[in-house]
C-alpha cells in the first residue's frame, strides 16, 4: 500500500467487444502488492470477461495491462504465468487419479533428463506448504480429497509455478463456511508473504471481510473502488446493482383476474439430495408479468425447468385450470406454456441447422406446419420467414444455419419461437441475455405486447433494470426459496441486494 | 455475458465423431456441389496412394486400374456390381439411421446374421402364397434384427451403457447364439457334409431373379429402402425429432422430444434395415441360412458405405456401387497377377480420404457462411 511501488497489476481502459455484444468498457483496476483486492459485481457484469483478459485468455480491443509496472501483451495464459499470473478456477482442473503431488507438478514437472525429479518437486512443496502453512498428504489421489482440499491443491499449483498475483474466481461458492474460514486463513498468509489476491465474488459479507480494496463492477465497466472500511453492505449493494433504476414503463392494460399459472409448493431435489427449489408458491395472472430476480444458482434454472417438466418436482402446477403436474414436456407445450431457455445454444438451437428447422423444433407437431406424419417444409419455412419478420432477425433467408447468425439474432428467433404460438404462459429466462440494446428492446416490447394480449409471463434475468422496468410482481429467489416479494415501483436496490445476497429475511415490500 | 457468434461447435473426439456422423447441414446447392466435389476428390487421392503402394510392392498401377476400367465395360460385372451393392445399401442405410442422432451402430453384423438364422427358418416353416411368403419372411428378418438391436438401445437407455460397447459385444454374442441355434434346433439333418443349412424354402418364398442367376429383386427392395430412408429422415416429424436430438439432445427435449424414446425408436429402426442385409443370399440365392453359404462381414462394411455416403441415401447407394464393383473387380484382378487385397486397401483409403478431406470442406464451409453472414448483416447490428 505504499506510492513509491508501482500497483501489481493496473488496468486502464480496457473494452472487450464480443459480437452482439460489449462484455467490458471503460475498465480501469489498479491492485496493490501484498493485498487482498475483491472484485464484485452481478452475474454479466464483467467479472470473467475482465478475468480473461488478465490472464491472457483472449485480448482486450483497447487498453493497457500492466504488470509490476510494465506494459503487457499477454497472447495466452502462458504469458500470464510467466510474467507470475496464476488463476484458480471455479470449476477446478485437477486429474483425478492423479496423486496430489502429481497434480501439482502436472505441466511444469521438474526434470533430470527426462525423468520426473520426484523428490526434489516433494522438496519444494514441503517448504511452500510450510510457508503458506497448509498440510496435505502430496501421495493422496485427488479423488480422495474434499472440495476445500482440492481448491487448496489448485492453490499450490499455481504458487509452485511462481505466481505472485494469484486470482481466485468466486472461491467461496463451493465451500461451506468452515472451508471458508481457512482458505482466509490461508489467504491472508499470503499476502503477508508478499503475494497478492485478486478475489472475485459476489458474497458482500466476505468480501468486506477478508479484502484490503474493492473494486465495483457493473454493466461491463468498474462504477467505484472503495475500502471496506468506508463502506456497509447496504452501500455496497447499492453500487453492486446500481442507484439509478428506471421508472417501469407505464403499462395501459390492467392486469386480469383469472392465474393462468399457478405454481404451489412445488419443490425439487437436486443431484447432491439436498432441495434445490424449496416449496415455491405463486401465482401469473394473465396480462402479468412476475419476475424472479436472484443471483444465479439460487434455484432459478431448476424453478423453470420443473415448471417445464424437464425436471422431476413436487408439487402442482397449473396452467388454465389444468393441473399439468405429472404432464410430459410436451403435453405442457401443448397446454399453453412455452420457454425461452436460459442457454440458447445449449438447449435452444441446432446450430448446425438452418434458421427454418430451428423454427421448427418444439412445434413440429402442429397441425399448420405437417401434412400428416410428414413436416410441411412449405409452411414450416414461411412461418420462420414471419418469425425472421416480426422480430427482426437480421438473415438473408431462413436457410442460413443457425451458427452464422450473432447472438443477437439467434436470441431474437429463439424468443420468436416461442412467442409466435401465442402462449398462455411465457417462461422467460434471461431474454435479453448477451444481446444488444436494440435487440433488447424489441425483445422488450414483444413481451410487453404478449403481457397486454393476456399472456403470463415468468421473467427469470440478472439484468435487475429489465427486471424492475417489465415486472408487475417481483419475487426474490434464495438458497431455492422465494424469499420476497417486493412491489416493483417501490423497490430501493439496496433492499432487492440485500434480499438477493440473503442479507436480509422475511417477506416485505 | 460470453456469447459469440462465433461456430461454438464441439470440439474433442466427440466433436469429431459428431460431425462426421451427423455432417453439416447448409443445404444450399452450392454446399452440395462442394461436397460432391470433395468426396470425388477424395476418391482421386485414395487412387493416388494406391497407385504408389501398387508400384512399391512391384506391380503396375496402370496395369490394375486398366484392368479395373476393363470390367467397367463387362455387363456381367455391372451385374455383379449390383448384386455386391445390394448388401451394403441395407448395412450402411441401417448405420446411417443410427449416425442420424449419434448413435454408432458397430451392431449391424450381429443384427443381420441373428436376423437372417431366425428369418431363413421361420420362412421355411410356413407355407404362403408367393407374394405373402416372401413379405413374411422380409418382416420376420426385421423383427429378429429389430430385437437384437434393441438390446443395446435398452442398455443405453436405462442403464446408460454406450452403444459403441454393447454392441460390439452383442456382435459376439450374436455369433454364438446362432451358432447354438443353429446346431441345437434349426439345422437340416439330411443335409450331409460341409454344406449344412437351414431347411430350404419354398419356392413361393424365394425372391424372383431380375436377371437369371445374376441379380435378385432384392436389390430392387435395397433401392426402395433407401428412398424409404429419405422420407422418414428428412421429410417426416419422426425424422425431424431424430436429427434434432442427434444435432442437439438438450434442444429437443427442451422442445418435448423425448431422447430416450428417440434412442430406442432409432435403435429398433437401425436394427429392422440391419435385418435385410443378407435377405439377397437367403432367399434369393441359397434359399437358406448356412454358416458357410451365408456372407459374413457386411456389417462392418456398411460403415464405411456409410460415411463415404455421408449418411444421405443417394450418397450411400453411390458409395454401395462404388464398393460393389470394387469388390467385383478382385477375380479380375487376381487373374491380372495384382493382389486383389488391394481392393480392400484401397476401399479402406477412400474412407479415410473422405473423412478427411470432407472434414476440411465442412470447416471451410462454415468459415465461409459466417464470414458472409457477418458482411451482410454488420450494417444493422449494433456491436
Amino acid at each position: 500500500m505504499t506510492t513509491s511501488t508501482p500497483p501489481a497489476v493496473a488496468l486502464d481502459g480496457i473494452w472487450k467487444r464480443f459480437p452482439g455484444v460489449i462484455a467490458n468498457h471503460d475498465v480501469t483496476l489498479s491492485v496493490d502488492r501484498g493485498t487482498i483486492h475483491a472484485i464484485v459485481g452481478e452475474n454479466g457484469a464483467g467479472k470473467s470477461t475482465l478475468m480473461k483478459t488478465l490472464y491472457g485468455m483472449h485480448r482486450p480491443d483497447a487498453g493497457t495491462v500492466a504488470v509490476n509496472g510494465t506494459d503487457m501483451h499477454m497472447k495466452s495464459p502462458a504469458d500470464a504465468i510467466a510474467a507470475g499470473i496464476g488463476m484458480v478456477h471455479q470449476h477446478f482442473m485437477l486429474a483425478d487419479n492423479f496423486s496430489v503431488l502429481e497434480n501439482i507438478i502436472l505441466g511444469s514437472e521438474p526434470a533430470h533428463r527426462g525423468v520426473i525429479d520426484a523428490a526434489s518437486a516433494r522438496a519444494d512443496l514441503t517448504e511452500l506448504m510450510r510457508t503458506v502453512g497448509v498440510t496435505l498428504d502430496l501421495d493422496t489421489p485427488v479423488s480422495e480429497l474434499g472440495v476445500g482440499e482440492r481448491q487448496r491443491v489448485e492453490i499450490l499449483k499455481v504458487l509452485y509455478r511462481g505466481a505472485d498475483i494469484v486470482i481466485l474466481d468466486e472461491p467461496t461458492a463451493v465451500l461451506v463456511p468452515e472451508e471458508v474460514d481457512e482458505l482466509f486463513a490461508t489467504l491472508r498468509r499470503l499476502v503477508n508473504d508478499g503475494t497478492t489476491v485478486i478475489f472475485i465474488s459476489h458474497k458482500l459479507d466476505e468480501v468486506l471481510q477478508v479484502s484490503d480494496a474493492i473494486t465495483v463492477m457493473r454493466q461491463g465497466t468498474t462504477v467505484a473502488s472503495v475500502a471496506p472500511a468506508d463502506i456497509d453492505r447496504a452501500g455496497l449493494a447499492e453500487l453492486m446493482v446500481g442507484s439509478e433504476l428506471p421508472t417501469p414503463g407505464g403499462r395501459t392494460t390492467d392486469i386480469g383476474e383469472t392465474e393462468r399459472l399457478t405454481v404451489a409448493n412445488l419443490s425439487v431435489v437436486g443431484a447432491d439430495g439436498r432441495l434445490v427449489v424449496e416449496d415455491a408458491t405463486f401465482a401469473v395472472r394473465a396480462g402479468e408479468i412476475v419476475g424472479i430476480a436472484g443471483v444465479e444458482g439460487n434455484g432459478q434454472y431448476e424453478l423453470c425447468t420443473a415448471i417445464i417438466g424437464l425436471r422431476p418436482a413436487t408439487g402442482t402446477v397449473i396452467v388454465d385450470g389444468d393441473d399439468i403436474s405429472t404432464a410430459s414436456v410436451r403435453d405442457r407445450h401443448d397446454a399453453g406454456v412455452a420457454y425461452i431457455p436460459f442457454d440458447r445454444h445449449r438447449e435452444a438451437l441446432m446450430l448446425n441447422s438452418s434458421l427454418w428447422e430451428n423454427g421448427l423444433l418444439g412445434r413440429e407437431a402442429s397441425p399448420e406446419l405437417s401434412t400428416g406424419p410428414l413436416v410441411n417444409i412449405g409452411a414450416a419455412r414461411s412461418s420462420t420467414r414471419d418469425i425472421i419478420d416480426r422480430f427482426g432477425v437480421l438473415t438473408p433467408n431462413e436457410t442460413v444455419p443457425a451458427f452464422a447468425l450473432s447472438g443477437g439474432n439467434q436470441q431474437k428467433l429463439v424468443v420468436g419461437r416461442s412467442m409466435i404460438t401465442e402462449p398462455a404462459v411465457l417462461i422467460a429466462a434471461h431474454p435479453t441475455r448477451g444481446i444488444d440494446v436494440g435487440a433488447q428492446a424489441a425483445v422488450w416490447a414483444e413481451l410487453r405486447d404478449a403481457r397486454d394480449a393476456g399472456c403470463a409471463i415468468l421473467l427469470v434475468s440478472a439484468d435487475l433494470d429489465e427486471l424492475i422496468g417489465l415486472s408487475d410482481t417481483l419475487l426474490v429467489m434464495f438458497d431455492g426459496r422465494i424469499a420476497a416479494e417486493v412491489d416493483p415501483d417501490d423497490v430501493s436496490p439496496a433492499i432487492l441486494g440485500g434480499y438477493m445476497t440473503g442479507a436480509t429475511t422475511g417477506a416485505a415490500s | 455475458m460470453t456469447d459469440t457468434a462465433t461456430t461454438e461447435r464441439p470440439t474433442g473426439l466427440s466433436g469429431l465423431l459428431s460431425r462426421i456422423t451427423t455432417g453439416s447441414n447448409a443445404g444450399s446447392l452450392r454446399t452440395s456441389l462442394t461436397t460432391v466435389a470433395s468426396s470425388l476428390a477424395a476418391v482421386a487421392i485414395a487412387l493416388s496412394i494406391c497407385a504408389v503402394l501398387l508400384l512399391v510392392t512391384g506391380k503396375s498401377p496402370v496395369d490394375a486400374y486398366s484392368t479395373i476400367l476393363e470390367t467397367a465395360g463387362d455387363s456381367n460385372k455391372l451385374l455383379e456390381m449390383l448384386r455386391r451393392s445390394t448388401p451394403l445399401i441395407f448395412s450402411a442405410t441401417a448405420v446411417a439411421v443410427g449416425f442420424k442422432m449419434n448413435l454408432f451402430n458397430i451392431g449391424v453384423e450381429g443384427q443381420y446374421l441373428f436376423a437372417a438364422l431366425i428369418a431363413a427358418e421361420a420362412g421355411s416353416r410356413v407355407s404362403l402364397p408367393a407374394v405373402a411368403h416372401i413379405v413374411f419372411i422380409l418382416l420376420v428378418a426385421m423383427a429378429a434384427g429389430a430385437l437384437w438391436a434393441s438390446i443395446s438401445g435398452i442398455l443405453k437407455v436405462y442403464r446408460n451403457i454406450h452403444e459403441v460397447i454393447s454392441t460390439i459385444m452383442l456382435n459376439y454374442i450374436a455369433l454364438s447364439v446362432i451358432q447354438w441355434l443353429f446346431e441345437n434346433f434349426f439345422r437340416d439333418d439330411t443335409v450331409e457334409g460341409l454344406n449344412v443349412k437351414t431347411t430350404i424354402i419354398a419356392e413361393s418364398g424365394q425372391m424372383p431373379d431380375l436377371v437369371d442367376g445374376r441379380l435378385n429383386a432384392m436389390f430392387l427392395v435395397a433401392l426402395a429402402t433407401a428412398g424409404a430412408f429419405w422420407v422418414l429422415v428428412y421429410r417426416s416429424r419422426f425424422g425431424f425429432r431424430l436429427r434434432a436430438s442427434g444435432y442437439n439432445p438438450n434442444a429437443a427435449e427442451v422442445a418435448g422430444i423425448g431422447a430416450r424414446r428417440m434412442v430406442i425408436a432409432a435403435m429398433l429402426i437401425s436394427g429392422a434395415i440391419a435385418g435385410l442385409v443378407a435377405m439377397y443370399s437367403v432367399i434369393g440365392e441359397t434359399y437358406a441360412y448356412g454358416p458357410s453359404a451365408t456372407p459374413t462381414q457386411f456389417g462392418f462394411a456398411g460403415i464405411t458405405v456409410a460415411l463415404l455416403g455421408r449418411n444421405h441415401p443417394i450418397g450411400i447407394v453411390i458409395a454401395a456401387l462404388l464398393f460393389g464393383f470394387l469388390d467385383s473387380t478382385s477375380a479380375v484382378l487376381q487373374l491380372a497377377d495384382v493382389p486383389n487385397s488391394i481392393v480392400k486397401v484401397m476401399q479402406s483409403i477412400i474412407v479415410l480420404a473422405v473423412v478427411v478431406v470432407n472434414e476440411a470442406t465442412i470447416r471451410r464451409l462454415n468459415a465461409r457462411t459466417a464470414e458472409q453472414m457477418r458482411a451482410q448483416t454488420d450494417s444493422g447490428e449494433a456491436s
